[in-house]
């Protein structure tokens, strides 16, 4: 009982260890170049729960200095983020950039048909 | 005022350089303007050295925000070393890069170039400097987005795919350190370095933060290409204009490397990471991979870049072997190679940077013969060579000798053995290209060539002096990777 007590109240963490898991998994298990970087972005989003869901406290206010309220909530976190969400959104742009270039470079965005063309020279 | 804000300008500089270029929009104004930054780094580097050694660690509060709260730049001797290592290869490649960017890069876009070149400077330049772990990350980002796209700009179009598969993996590494960072920081509390270590006494057997240690590991060994998450850099190097081959060769892991000694060292500690976890033993083990694998693959390239890539793999299988060792004598030695095999493999890749510029291939069979057309070129290579398979009187013996009694004062007789096997193999390869570069008649492609002009042959003649300059006299470098270790040691709690 204590075991499942444990596991549902850290619901946030397997939530964040999912998304992380499935992520890092299209990356390896995808050959084509934008499922490759969908599974990457959804790798780099998990990381922003993991972050931001110890940061919020139940029954916390905004950090806006008032007297009615006493427990507020850790704002750093949403502010790392919110960098860390700038720097996905470069990679993913740069990535998809670089995806549009192979394209017109080799007519394909398939791994394995992009090595297969380069082995047979 | 300015010596105040030494700090600040080592970083901002080239990033407002790196707008500047951008909107010059000509290659020469924006080479210009890449030159006087480049230029004014060393400079600022030495006054931060010189400032080190005087009166010891500076703490510089960014904008005015008093650390722990604030990001704090924090300069000690090791990564003022650092700073002087990036920021000396930085301006010694600058005026090397005019004519070899003019040849591979297309005009409209070597202001771009540039400008990245900066931008990529900016980020290695500020994960040195800064003592906060997400600003790391940020200039980590900045450093690796740059150098995707330095490396896309190569003119083979499997260039792209070099940057693509490093994006890939370039991401998941960084990801992985921010997991590291995240799990560190909902331990602590904090992000400054400093005072994440002083707030980790007691709790570093706790499974977080032994799970940070391992995100940030795999995360940080990532970036530096640690054997056998490389895979992405024999590409990328092969693929890259000269150039950014010869910048990212001489810097970008080396930056990595500091960063994983900044954690190992002074933040989680050296006695959980060296006594209570086999993080030693782990890194002995791949770094000897490295050594041989690397260097084996390294043996059967037909592409003197590609070779040279994985000699870079194996080579920094030599600087992780000194952090495995993990006494003073190896950490000094893995520190001076550090500097020792910026120095070498960015004078390699400068001579076939020359000899692309030349005759546009750098495949071994093309290059038959062309000592007799290249003769200093290729001497200075000839050189570099014997310094990477570490002949007595350059950098490279300096610092295998460090390694080698590191291990026997470990009492591994058996790893002062492996070493010199090791080096074996660089002779090897080494070996083939001077066997043919010399001793076989001139090929088609190499009848063309002559010596490169002396923008190029002089930076690259300076990196072979100073391969040979700091062989003899060690007293600077591994007087300074000597404090550099010493102060980690120190560090350990």
């Amino acid at each position: 009982m204590d075991l499942l007590q444990t596991i549902v109240s850290h619901y946030n963490h397997w939530i964040i260890i999912f998304l992380m898991v499935s992520g890092l998994y299209i990356v390896v298990a995808r050959g084509n170049m934008i499922k490759k970087l969908v599974g990457l972005g959804l790798f780099q989003t998990s990381v922003y729960l993991l972050y931001l869901s110890p940061g919020k406290i139940l029954g916390g206010t905004p950090p806006i200095l008032s007297p009615q309220f006493t427990v507020y909530s850790n704002p750093l976190p949403h502010v790392l983020i919110l960098t860390a969400i700038v720097v996905g959104v470069a990679t993913l742009a740069l990535g998809l950039a670089l995806v549009v270039r192979i394209n017109e470079a080799f007519g394909t965005i398939e791994e394995d048909e992009i090595f297969a063309g380069e082995e047979d020279k | 005022m300015i010596a105040a804000n030494l700090p600040a300008l080592q970083v901002v500089l080239p990033l407002l350089g790196a707008v500047l270029c951008a909107f010059l929009r000509r290659g020469v104004y924006a080479w210009g303007v890449a030159l006087i930054v480049s230029l004014a780094m060393p400079l600022i580097a030495i006054g931060l050295l010189i400032q080190v050694l005087d009166s010891g660690t500076i703490s510089y509060a960014m904008g005015g925000w008093k650390p722990p709260i604030g990001i704090e730049y924090r300069v000690d001797v090791f990564n003022a070393f650092l700073l002087l290592l990036v920021s000396v290869i930085a301006a010694v490649i600058m005026p090397y890069a005019k004519r070899s960017v003019e040849k591979e890069i297309p005009s409209d876009r070597q202001a771009w170039f540039y400008a990245i070149y900066l931008l990529c400077l900016c980020g290695l330049l500020g994960m040195a400097i800064t003592g906060d772990a997400f600003n790391i990350f940020v200039f980590m980002e900045v450093s690796s987005l740059a150098a995707y796209t330095l490396i896309a700009l190569g003119r083979d179009r499997r260039a792209l795919l070099a940057a693509y598969q490093y994006l890939i993996m370039g991401t998941i590494g960084a990801t992985f350190y921010v997991i590291g960072v995240g799990l560190l920081y909902s331990m602590t509390g904090t992000l400054n370095l400093a005072d994440i270590a002083s707030r980790l006494a007691g709790i570093e057997n706790s499974r977080a933060v032994l799970a940070a240690l391992a995100f940030l590991t795999v995360g940080i060994s990532l970036k530096l290409a640690l054997f056998p998450l490389h895979v992405w850099l024999p590409n990328a190097y092969a693929y890259a204009p000269s150039m950014a081959t010869v910048f990212l060769a001489a810097t970008a892991t080396k930056v990595a490397v500091y960063l994983l000694l900044r954690y190992f060292y002074t933040v989680f500690g050296a006695s959980i990471i060296f006594q209570d976890l086999p993080v030693s033993n782990i890194f002995l083990i791949l770094s000897l991979a490295a050594m041989f694998g690397a260097s084996i693959v390294a043996v059967f390239q037909d592409d003197v870049k590609r070779m040279l890539a994985y000699s870079s793999v194996g080579q920094i299988g030599y600087i992780t072997l000194g952090i495995a060792i993990a006494n003073l004598t190896g950490l000094t030695g893995g520190i001076v190679h550090l500097f020792n095999h910026a120095l070498m493999k960015a004078a390699l890749f400068m001579a076939i940077g020359a000899v692309f510029y030349r005759i546009g291939s750098v495949k071994l069979d093309d290059l038959a013969g062309i000592g007799k057309r290249m003769p200093i070129t290729m001497a200075a290579f000839v050189i570099a060579g014997f310094s990477i398979i570490g002949v007595p009187g350059t950098v490279g013996f300096v610092s295998k000798w460090y390694l080698v009694l590191g291990a026997f004062e470990q009492g591994w007789w058996w790893l002062a053995f492996l070493i010199v096997a090791s080096s074996l193999i660089s002779v090897v390869y080494i070996g083939r290209i001077v066997e043919v570069v010399w001793f076989r008649p001139v090929s088609a492609a190499a009848k063309r060539a002559e010596e490169p002009p002396l923008s190029m042959l002089l930076p690259t003649l300076l990196l072979v002096a100073a391969t040979v300059y700091f062989g003899i006299d060690t007293s600077a470098t591994a007087g300074i990777a000597g404090r550099a270790a010493e102060w980690l040691m120190v560090g350990v709690k």
